[in-house]
Order: structure tokens, then C-alpha cells, then sequence
């Protein structure tokens, strides 16, 4: 749980220092954002008159409903801590709630930004769960559980094969995942135009500490999605539960190698491609709901695809 | 219909205007030219007034005649302009802001670059006023259900100037946009009457920085008129030569600034590297990035490096090297396509009323382009095409800048063939003739056309001067290009239209 946390911000930092790379910028240090969090943590907090109790204690809520989150991703071994009490579809239940939160705290203060990015996010989302839950759905019946653990166990066994599925539901999963995490082609995580925003938006209004934890989530978010893209669809080097540290030390090895590959190919999708307009983002979304759903009825249909 | 000669014809001739003729006329004229303009028969170029008087300056673009019409108002009213003719509405409120001269009949009698903050009203009248105790200023309404309003700026996130936007939205939708400006209103007509030249050139020259050159020629070219000078050729040529580098590092600027408020940063990033390589040269050739305070009255300040002709070349070259992957990437990248085509139209007919210059009218279909339509010297000697088109989107407004950093290539190679020797400075005559002296010059600014007016007292001191940036006539559009559109593609319009704020607020 911990490694995910220290982890985190050093991803969002490789990215945007591949991002920079790609644009021949020097970049910043890949360390960066932990001196971000830092300096936001040392900083005052500054409230809008009218925020409620509500918009204090978001953050908090969001912080904590991701972290749990993440923790029931395995990353670099199955077996996890926390394994036996939740599933993939409580992962999806806690970024829900996480999501509902911060789109209420961008609502509360009543300013028009934080109104139009929460309109948009809600909009996203609206389409992005129901697929996420497909994907959910598509990896379950396949893999006969919900429990991350065993679902990269059964993985990483023989039984599995080339199914067209599992393909399908990788394509919608990473399409979720760009949505979920504010990257372009639906949000752009660098920008300073207010208008556009998305996820910015709702929280142009936090600052200190409250910033710091929400940035904290969102670095945390992105490293779930992609520890999930990785565990289900290439677990290979997943040490298993009890096996001696050189295994661990071993799956460290491979999923920093993972995380790296995934940062490496987040960065260079972005760099290619410019940011959709507001409302091809449903389009967008819909192929990925499709994607899972035919993924979905595929398995009903023929259990062998 | 009359031309314009005729109108001017009526009224009594000034004649110390060069190189256009101007005539004070009354009141029952002014009223047949204000019609010819609703009638779309003449363009406006500029409005501006004076202590007692208000001049406006016509292009009759049929036959590219320019006229300047002076009506006298004694008891600070004029019949408005902006009644008949939208495009004038927003000089008016200036005018009327500054001068204290009353738009008889105006629709919008709100101000406009009074915020309420200068201590006293009508600061350029004659007679200043205290300012009310309540300033308010109300935006135009929009009325039906489900419209919430955005207010943005006027101090935004970016590095930009300030300006403030109010959208009317219905969801995402645009239903109505209302710009307000005036924030960087920095007294310019103020801080010219009375000036030396030398002062209201630097003046000039930091109107808008960007365009520096493009404006500091304006004046130098108004106040050469004014006095009847003959630049030395070479300094003519050089400075064509500036105007020319100035475009190219501003077009270069702006492309860039589209495809990355689009989110595309790649373009941004090589754009940048371009625009630096035209800013650095411009540094060694000419001893200042943005070349400013190079063009004075009389030729330039300063001869180009010995060297500059050289790196220029080495410029040219290299930019003829790269570019064109970079607009192959533009036009083949599918997503920043679906972004700009087909956003933000301005269609031609608003376009030709408010007689849009640049790339903004140029996109639009209007094919003016002071370079070609006066001649100036020395583009009547070199070879260019003046590139439009009719989409009106923000693509076309790249796509013009794209064609129109090919000639600047292809002029700025010309120019260097060409460059003649000599001098680059001849001292104006400044022993009396003992009357006043006015001069009028229309530049084409990376912007579009800026407008020069300036008149010359007795003493050598600037009496009053005016400058018009193209920005006056392209606000106005993005309200009507953004509507029916999305906020969220505002910063892509109007990065598109990329105008000037503080040519504007003056």
C-alpha cells in the first residue's frame, strides 16, 4: 500500500518527463511532483467564503476511497493484504464514490468553472462506468472471479489462450482509463485554459494541503489504471503468495519495467494526438462501451472466445 | 453611387493632409457617408475624434480610394455612426469616453475604455469632468430557460493580456459572447499630444509589441507624409525587410498557440523553435529581438549588421527546410483537423462589413491587403500573392498564415537581392512652415492594416495622433464566429483571431 503511494507521483513525473523529451524540452526532474506535493503541503489553504463542510472534507474522502483502491490492485505480487475483502467491482465502486465527491466539491463553492467541469465530468463518466463494468464483467467470466488476485493468477496460467474478448475488453479498459484520468484525448492534464478544462476545472478552487492530496489521488488513479491494464493483461512476474523474497524482489523489478512501458506509451499517444472536442467525448466512450459490451455478449455466446 | 472624391469634394478641403485628401464637412454629409457605409458601398478604416471635432477615415475599395471626412462639433455631438453602422460602435464609445463628444442616436450608449478608474471623465475633452460616484456597467442580457452565465477574466491563467469575457452558455452551447476591454489602457493619445516626435515614435513603437515595427512604420510613414519627406530607398527596403521578419516570427508565434490550445503541444513546440531562430537573427541583423525603435521618421535608426544579409539567408533556408514538415504534420494530423474545421466561422459578408483585415478578413474572403491594394513602397517592385479563402473556420485562418510565411520567405529573399547602398536616415525638415501639418499612413501589420494619423503642430510637437489598430475591427467578430459553438472551443477562436489588446485599449 505504501509502495503505491511512494510510486505514484514518480509516474506522473516520468510521464511528463517523456512528454517533455518527445517535444525536445529539457523537462522538469522526474522527481518533481513530490516537490509539488510538498510545497503544496507546506502552503496555506485559502477557502472560498461559501465552501461548505463538504468541500474541506472531499478531498480527504477522495484521497482515501483511491488509495484503497489502488491498494487492491495487485502490482508486483498477488496475495494481497487486503485481497480477501474486496473485489474489481469494489475497485470501481470506490473511484465512483471518489469521483462523486470531488464533482459535489466542484458544485459547492458555485463558481462557474467548477459547475462546467463537474457537468463534463459527470457527462464522462456516465459513459465510462457502465464500460469500465463491461470490462469488469468480460475479465470475471473468464476468469471465474472478480478477485484481482486470482483473476492474475488464472492469467498468468495456460488456460487462458488468445481470446477476442480479452482483446476487445484491453482496448475498452485503456480508453476508460484515458477518460478516467483527464489525459488527452478527453482532458488535457497541462493546459491553463480555463474553459476547457475538465478535471482542473473542479478543483481550480483547492489550494494547500487540499490540492496536494487531490493531485496525490490523481497521480495514485493513474498508477491503478495502469498496475490493473498490467495485472490482468500481462501478469507475467507476478510473484505469488508466499514465495521467498527473491521473487518479490524479482516482480519489483518486472513492474517497475510495466509501469515505465505504460508511462512510455501514455506519453507518446499524447504527444501524437490532439484533444477531442468536448462532445466527441461520448462517441468516444460509446465505442469503448461497445467494445466491452460485444466483449461481454461474446462470452455469453461462445464461452471459447 | 457618388465616389468618394466627390463626398470629399463637397466639403472644404484641408490641405496640409497628405497623401489623402481630407475635407471638414457638415453634418448632412456626414449622414450621406455614414449611409454609404450601412450600405456596405465604402469600408470604414478608422473613427476618432478630437477636442471639437471627429474625423473618420473611408476606403472606397471598388477603386481603393482613401478619404478622411472631419465634422466640426462645437457642442460635443455628432450623428453616431454606430447607429447605421455596427462596426463603429465600439469607436464611438471610445471616442465619447476620451473627448466627451456625444453619438447622437447611438444604440449603445455604454463606455467603454472608461472603467471608472482615471479620477476624471472625458480626459482628452474640453472640458474634463468628475466621474459619477457609482460607475456600473451592464452586460447585454440573453433571456430564455436553462442559460447560466460564464464570466472569464479578466485575468486569465496564461501569460496573457487582460480582457473580460462574458458567455451566455446553454449547457455547452454559446448563445451569446460579450467581450469587455479597455484593461491595458495605457493613455496613448494622451501621452502623444504635446510629445517630441522622438517620444511619440517610442510611443508608436510600444502601442502593440508585438508589432512593433509594423506600427512604429505607421507613424514614421504618417509623419513623413506629414511633412513631404523622401526616405533614402535603402532604408525603405530594410524596413519592408523588418516588417516582413516581424511576420514571419508572429505568424510562426500564432500557429503554434492554435494547435497547442487544441492540446496538440508538438506543433507548439517545434513552432517555438522557429520563432526563436527568426527572433535571434532579427537580434544580430538589427540589434533588437522584436526590432523595436529601429524604424523612425525620417529612415531607420540604425543600418542593418554587416553580417545580417548573410544570416537572414542562412534563416530563409532553414526555415524553408523544416516548415514544410511541420504543415504535413498540420494537415495530416486527423484529430487537430477535427478541431479546427469548421469552428469559429466568420462568414464574408460580416467579414467585408466591418472590413476585417488580415487573416482574419483574408479567411474570410476579403482580399485587401494594404501591401498590394496601396503599393506602398517597396511592394509595388516585388512579386507576392496575397493568399484567401472562403471557409472563414479557424483552419483558414492557419492555412492563410501558412501561405502567407511563404511569400514573407519569398519577399524577404527579394528584398536581400535587392537591397540598394546608401544612407539610411534623412533629417526631416523641421524649419517652419509655420502651419500645422497632418499625415495619414495605412500599414499592413501582421494583424492586418494599422492605421496612422497623426497631425504636427507649429512647434514640431505631435498635435494630436491616432493610431488604429486592426484589432478594432476583428473583436467584434469573435462574438459572432464563437457563437453557436462550444466554450470549450473559445481559446482555440480565439487564438485564431489572436487580437491585440493593448492596440486596442490604446
Amino acid at each position: 500500500m505504501l509502495l503505491v503511494l511512494m510510486l505514484a507521483p514518480l509516474l506522473t513525473g516520468f510521464i511528463r518527463k517523456v512528454k517533455a523529451r518527445m517535444l525536445r524540452r529539457r523537462g522538469a526532474p522526474v522527481t518533481q511532483p513530490y516537490r509539488d506535493l510538498l510545497r503544496l503541503l507546506r502552503k496555506e489553504v485559502v477557502l472560498a467564503e461559501n465552501a461548505s463542510w463538504l468541500f474541506r472534507a472531499a478531498p480527504y474522502l477522495i484521497f482515501a476511497a483511491t488509495w484503497v483502491a489502488a491498494a487492491l490492485v495487485p502490482t508486483f505480487a498477488t496475495g494481497l493484504l487486503f485481497s480477501w475483502s474486496a473485489d474489481l467491482i469494489a475497485i470501481v465502486a470506490l473511484l465512483g464514490s471518489a469521483r462523486f465527491f470531488l464533482a459535489l466539491a466542484g458544485l459547492d463553492v458555485g463558481t462557474s468553472f467548477g459547475g462546467i467541469g463537474s457537468s463534463r465530468e459527470v457527462m464522462i463518466a456516465s459513459l465510462a462506468e457502465p464500460a469500465m463494468i463491461m470490462v469488469v464483467f468480460t475479465i470475471a467470466l473468464i476468469a471465474g472471479s472478480t478477485q484481482l488476485s486470482s483473476v492474475a493468477s488464472f492469467m498468468m496460467s495456460s488456460e487462458v489462450g488468445l481470446r477476442v474478448s480479452l482483446g476487445l475488453a484491453l482496448i475498452a479498459l485503456v480508453m476508460v482509463a484515458l477518460a478516467e484520468n483527464a489525459r488527452i484525448p478527453v482532458d488535457n492534464p497541462a493546459t491553463h485554459l480555463e474553459l476547457t478544462m475538465v478535471h482542473e476545472a473542479m478543483v481550480l478552487e483547492y489550494s494547500g494541503r487540499h490540492l496536494a492530496v487531490i493531485e496525490a489521488a490523481s497521480s495514485l488513479k493513474l498508477l491503478l489504471y495502469i498496475s490493473l491494464i498490467a495485472s490482468v493483461f500481462a501478469p507475467w512476474g507476478l510473484a505469488q503468495a508466499g514465495q521467498g523474497p527473491a521473487a518479490y524482489a524479482f516482480g519489483i523489478a518486472i513492474y517497475a519495467g510495466k509501469l515505465a512501458a505504460g508511462g512510455f506509451l501514455l506519453a507518446l499517444f499524447e504527444t501524437a494526438i490532439a484533444k477531442m472536442r468536448v462532445f466527441r467525448v461520448p462517441e468516444f466512450l460509446g465505442a469503448a462501451l461497445m467494445l466491452a459490451l460485444l466483449a461481454t455478449l461474446l462470452m455469453f455466446v461462445t464461452r471459447s472466445l | 453611387m457618388p465616389a468618394l472624391i466627390d463626398v470629399i469634394l463637397e466639403g472644404r478641403r484641408v490641405d496640409a493632409h497628405r497623401p489623402w485628401p481630407r475635407a471638414v464637412v457638415d453634418a448632412e454629409v456626414w449622414r450621406f457617408a455614414v449611409d454609404q457605409l450601412a450600405e456596405g458601398h465604402w469600408s470604414l478604416l478608422a473613427l476618432w475624434g478630437e477636442t471639437a471635432a471627429v474625423h473618420m477615415a473611408l476606403l472606397d475599395e471598388g477603386v481603393g480610394d482613401i478619404g478622411v471626412v472631419s465634422l466640426e462639433c462645437p457642442d460635443n455631438k455628432f450623428p453616431s455612426v454606430g447607429q447605421r453602422h455596427p462596426p463603429a460602435i465600439r469607436l464611438e464609445r471610445a471616442i465619447r469616453d476620451l473627448f466627451g463628444l456625444e453619438p447622437e442616436g447611438a444604440t449603445d450608449t455604454r463606455p467603454w475604455l472608461d472603467h471608472g478608474h482615471w479620477g476624471l471623465r472625458y480626459p482628452l475633452g474640453s472640458k474634463p469632468t468628475v466621474p459619477a460616484e457609482n460607475f456600473s456597467y451592464d452586460f447585454l442580457t440573453a433571456e430564455g430557460e436553462s442559460l447560466h452565465q460564464i464570466p472569464v477574466g479578466p485575468v486569465h491563467a496564461g501569460t496573457i493580456e487582460p480582457g473580460h469575457f462574458r458567455f451566455t452558455a446553454t449547457g455547452e452551447t454559446v448563445v451569446r459572447l460579450e467581450e469587455r476591454l479597455g484593461y491595458t489602457h495605457k493613455g496613448i493619445e494622451g501621452l502623444m499630444t504635446g510629445a517630441s516626435l522622438d517620444r511619440a515614435t517610442k510611443l508608436a513603437g510600444r502601442t502593440s509589441g508585438d508589432s512593433t515595427v509594423a506600427y512604429a512604420l505607421a507613424f514614421a510613414r504618417a509623419v513623413e507624409a506629414a511633412f513631404g519627406v523622401e526616405v533614402p530607398q535603402r532604408a525603405i527596403w530594410l524596413r519592408a525587410l523588418m516588417a516582413e521578419v516581424e511576420r514571419l516570427a508572429n505568424h510562426f508565434g500564432d500557429i503554434g498557440g492554435i494547435c497547442n490550445d487544441a492540446a496538440f503541444a508538438l506543433m507548439h513546440a517545434h513552432c517555438g523553435i522557429l520563432r526563436e531562430l527568426v527572433l535571434r537573427t532579427a537580434d544580430s541583423a538589427f540589434g533588437h529581438r522584436l526590432m523595436m525603435d529601429r524604424v523612425i521618421p525620417g529612415g531607420l535608426a540604425t543600418d542593418i549588421a554587416m553580417d545580417g544579409a548573410d544570416q537572414l539567408r542562412v534563416l530563409v533556408e532553414k526555415i524553408r527546410h523544416r516548415f514544410p514538415a511541420l504543415v504535413t504534420l498540420y494537415d495530416n494530423t486527423t484529430s487537430l483537423q477535427d478541431r479546427t474545421v469548421g469552428t469559429g466561422i466568420v462568414t464574408p459578408a460580416l467579414a467585408r462589413k466591418f472590413a476585417a483585415g488580415g487573416y482574419v478578413g483574408r479567411a474570410s474572403g476579403r482580399l485587401f491587403d494594404a501591401r498590394r491594394a496601396l503599393g506602398y513602397a517597396p511592394y509595388g517592385e516585388l512579386t507576392f500573392e496575397v493568399p484567401v479563402r472562403e471557409e472563414g473556420d479557424v483552419d483558414a485562418r492557419v492555412w492563410i498564415r501558412i501561405h502567407e510565411i511563404e511569400q514573407s520567405l519569398s519577399m524577404v529573399e527579394q528584398i536581400l537581392d535587392r537591397l540598394p547602398g546608401g544612407a539610411v536616415y534623412t533629417a526631416l525638415n523641421t524649419k517652419g512652415l509655420g502651419t500645422a501639418r497632418e499625415g495619414m499612413a495605412l500599414v499592413e501589420g501582421f494583424r492586418g492594416d494599422i492605421l496612422a494619423w497623426v497631425r504636427i503642430g507649429e512647434d514640431n510637437k505631435v498635435a494630436r495622433c491616432h493610431l488604429r489598430d486592426p484589432s478594432w475591427l476583428q473583436w467584434p467578430l469573435i462574438e459572432a464566429a464563437i457563437e453557436d459553438n462550444i466554450v470549450a472551443d473559445f481559446p482555440l477562436c480565439n487564438k485564431s483571431f489572436n487580437c491585440s489588446y493593448s492596440g486596442h485599449d490604446l
